[in-house]
């Protein structure tokens, strides 16, 4: 040891400076920093050296923010672990070997996973830079929740006249190569160089060939309901989701089509002018390479029928949130007009927030788009309606730009607010003036009293939840998620849109619950990313991989059947087992295993591990 | 005094580690009792690094791994788990308790699981006394 230094910041500029001063006037060889998580500023410190003249692995970092002072009471005890801690970055440092960072080109091909808002954007801001773009959506047509929404809040823009053209765009864009129907089923391969098989499934409809002339869903005799209207409305089993559909082009539901079902009908064929009906059509699978991967998957909404006292399914004019926004869009299934069940138009409507969200039996956190989009209803019912509207709110949550001038705005159009969790929903009444409506029983926290308002329907605020497949996309793509199952982020402040897996990104709902406006600048942002990886040209791969001495090797092959990579190969001329470094990502399962200790795992070598558990234990 | 255990927690690079990151960001407290040591899959940790642990003072041994099916390089986990189970039997033999040596699972985002992990695993070492004086 030749030099210790204290400074408060140590990853600031002249903190830096410290450390490139003390390398070049005392020719250091090894350096150890004992200061925050090396997850945080290893590449700080790495690029430190490097810049003084020193191999940037041969440093390493003490961790005595996040895994000792900040977790530890007792002041005298955290000394003695930090101690350790130092101790064995000191005695692991010894060991360290200089090691060469490589670089690869860079595939300029970008895969983006969902078709919503999110995707699209991304889509059309790389593609118009000019690169190519795989966009691959699991459903007939790109859109996603946003296209089935009526109004955007606060503006009250309609959902679809700001959507649609985006859609036209993409779907006709010379970069983007649209996949509808489509699922990736394998992804290999690493940042610069992703290999992604595609599943390209059977429309039975030759694309190339439909006009988009529709005929064949007049005609379809089967019938069965619409996803695109929430349930509220119908579609055939010959379809296009809605009549903006990106691409224009109809699936064949065989789950519902006759011709599928019983054998015999293929009404859909004889109709078809372009002869475009196809029922040998089978599934294709596509295998694409490229550099980068944005996932924008969405979310899923909750199912109210959990909470049974809401009586979602069970009482009649009760909606969710996604069924109302079909209800209320002039070209849903009732013509935009707000009706019960029975035709008639309601008199009162309660909007009960938080519906599976903030509530510790389901989902803890805040859906955050729903206090906007209740206001948002109630200026609608008002407008078409004039009928009383009730909001049931545990906080009103308008944090966004325009959003509590909105707040105001609805506030003074007359609408009921009530704080307070819904206790029920009911139709056993108790008087005259509840006699067959729906009671929506709750406490008014602001009064201490419990109400009942007799209202003609009420809807439910349901929460955004993780797509169902959540898991087996993480586990598709080697992402990880957080505790609520949405997937996680690199940094959730200074790194929102990157994952731990270096290359593949996230945007939109599926990282968090979130609005449209702060959905289109992560997707923004990803593309972003994805464009300065693509300028560069090239990409930094693993340096800490497994090296085999040939001397050491006996040829057992051990290391080459567990090595989850395919990376390890027998060399027939020279008689052992050797490294493709190309493939190898340094996970050291085949160092742990050999046998012969045959085996180096760059910078987790044996003694540097041995050494720090040594330095541990003083 | 009483008896302060000294236990080593090796932890993965991409669940675990960051599990323990992520409690220290949330400033949620534990025994000072565990040392970490960072490598990049559970599927790395041999079974000599344990036992040069437990022969150089340590008086426990926790490897922290990702989730089963969670692994960030496909598997690493379950060769982890094939060389404790085996590794236990070993210790076994050699008189030395099978909780001495434990084996759990840690998602990135799940600090407070790290944080009781690691108190139970303290607790119990507590309880078996020192290694040293036992051998």
């Amino acid at each position: 040891m030749i030099v210790a230094r204290d400074y408060v910041f140590m990853c600031s500029e002249p903190g830096q400076e410290i450390i490139g001063k003390d390398i070049r006037d005392l020719s250091l060889n090894r350096v150890v920093v004992a200061a925050c998580s090396p997850i945080m500023h290893e590449p700080t410190f790495r690029r430190t050296c490097q810049k003084a003249g020193l191999n940037p692995y041969l440093i390493e970092i003490a961790n005595i923010r996040e895994q000792c002072s900040w977790v530890t009471e007792d002041k005298q005890m955290a000394t003695e672990k930090a101690k350790a801690l130092l101790n064995a970055a000191v005695k692991r440092v010894y060991y360290h070997q200089p090691l060469e960072v490589r670089k690869i080109p860079f595939n300029p091909n970008t895969l983006i996973v969902g078709g919503g808002i999110a995707g699209i954007r991304a889509a059309l801001e790389i593609a118009d830079s000019g690169h190519k773009v795989y966009l691959v959506e699991r459903t007939p047509s790109i859109g996603g929740h946003m296209i089935q929404l009526d109004k955007t809040f606060p503006t009250l823009d309609c959902s679809a006249c700001i959507l649609t053209p985006k859609m036209t765009e993409a779907g006709n864009h010379p970069n983007i190569e649209l996949m509808s129907y489509s699922e990736v089923e394998e992804v290999s391969g690493y940042i610069g160089n992703f290999r992604i098989r595609i599943r390209k499934k059977a429309r039975y409809v030759n694309g190339d060939r439909c006009n988009g002339c529709s005929l064949c869903q007049e005609k379809c005799p089967s019938e069965t309901d619409s996803e695109f209207e929430a349930g509220m409305g119908k579609r055939k089993a010959i379809y296009t989701p809605f009549p903006q559909a990106v691409p224009n082009i109809p699936v064949i539901d065989t789950d519902h089509c006759t011709y599928f079902l019983k054998g015999t009908c293929r009404l859909c064929e004889k109709v078809c002018e372009a002869n475009a009906i196809d029922f040998g059509q089978k599934d294709e699978i596509i295998e694409v390479e490229t550099g980068s991967i944005i996932l924008a998957t969405g979310y899923s909404v909750f199912d109210p029928a959990h909470i049974k006292h809401y009586g979602y399914q069970r009482l009649d004019n009760v909606v969710t949130s996604l069924e109302f926004e079909r209800l209320v869009n002039s070209a849903g299934p009732t013509g935009g007009n707000i009706v019960l069940k029975d035709g008639s138009v309601p008199r009162s409507i309660a909007i009960i927030h938080c519906v599976g969200s903030r509530d510790r039996n389901y989902h803890d956190y805040c859906s955050r788009v729903c206090c906007m989009y209740a206001l948002k209803y109630a200026h609608l019912i008002k407008e078409k309606t004039g009928a009383e509207v009730y909001q049931y709110y545990i906080d009103m949550r308008c944090f966004g730009k325009g959003y509590e001038e909105f707040y105001e705005r609805i506030s003074s159009e007359g609408v009921g607010f009530i704080r307070g969790k819904v206790s029920e929903v009911t139709d056993r009444t108790i008087n005259d003036e509840e006699k067959g409506r729906l009671v929506v029983v709750a406490e008014d926290t602001l009064l201490s009293s419990m109400i009942r308002v007799p209202v003609d329907m009420v809807i439910l605020c349901t929460a955004m939840e993780p797509q169902q497949d959540a898991e087996a996309m993480a586990r598709l793509f080697n992402i990880s998620r957080s505790a609520d199952g949405f997937f996680l982020e690199k940094h959730p402040k200074l790194d929102p849109v990157a994952t731990n897996s270096e290359g593949i990104f996230v945007a939109g709902c599926c990282q968090s619950p979130k609005d449209i406006p702060d959905t289109v600048a992560q997707a923004s942002a990803a593309a972003a990313r994805i464009l300065s990886l693509i300028s560069k040209g090239e990409v930094e791969i693993e340096v800490a991989i497994a090296s085999i001495d040939e001397q050491l090797c006996s040829g057992c092959g051990v290391c080459s059947s567990i090595c989850p990579y395919s990376a390890i190969s027998f060399d027939d001329e020279k008689k052992f087992y050797k490294v493709n470094e190309a493939l190898c990502k340094g996970c050291g399962t085949c160092v742990a295993a050999c046998p012969a200790s045959a085996i180096t795992g760059r910078h987790f070598t044996t003694e540097q591990i041995m050494a720090e558990i040594e330095g541990l234990l003083i | 005094m009483s008896f302060e255990p000294v236990i080593i927690v090796f932890m993965c690079n991409w669940c675990s580690y960051r599990s323990a990151d992520l409690a220290g960001t949330s400033r949620m407290k534990y025994t000072p009792n565990v040392r970490p040591i960072r490598v990049k899959c559970s599927g790395r940790v041999e079974p000599t690094f344990i036992v040069k642990a437990l022969q150089a003072g340590a008086d426990g041994v926790l490897v922290l791994g990702c989730h089963p099916g969670d692994c960030h390089y496909t598997d690493g986990n379950y060769k982890a788990t094939r060389r404790m189970a085996l590794l236990a039997r070993m210790l076994e033999q050699l008189g030395i308790e099978r909780e001495r040596v434990s084996l759990d699972w840690v998602s990135a985002s799940e600090g407070n699981r790290f944080v009781s992990i690691v108190n139970d695993m303290t607790a119990r070492i507590r309880k078996l006394g020192p290694l040293a004086k036992k051998s």
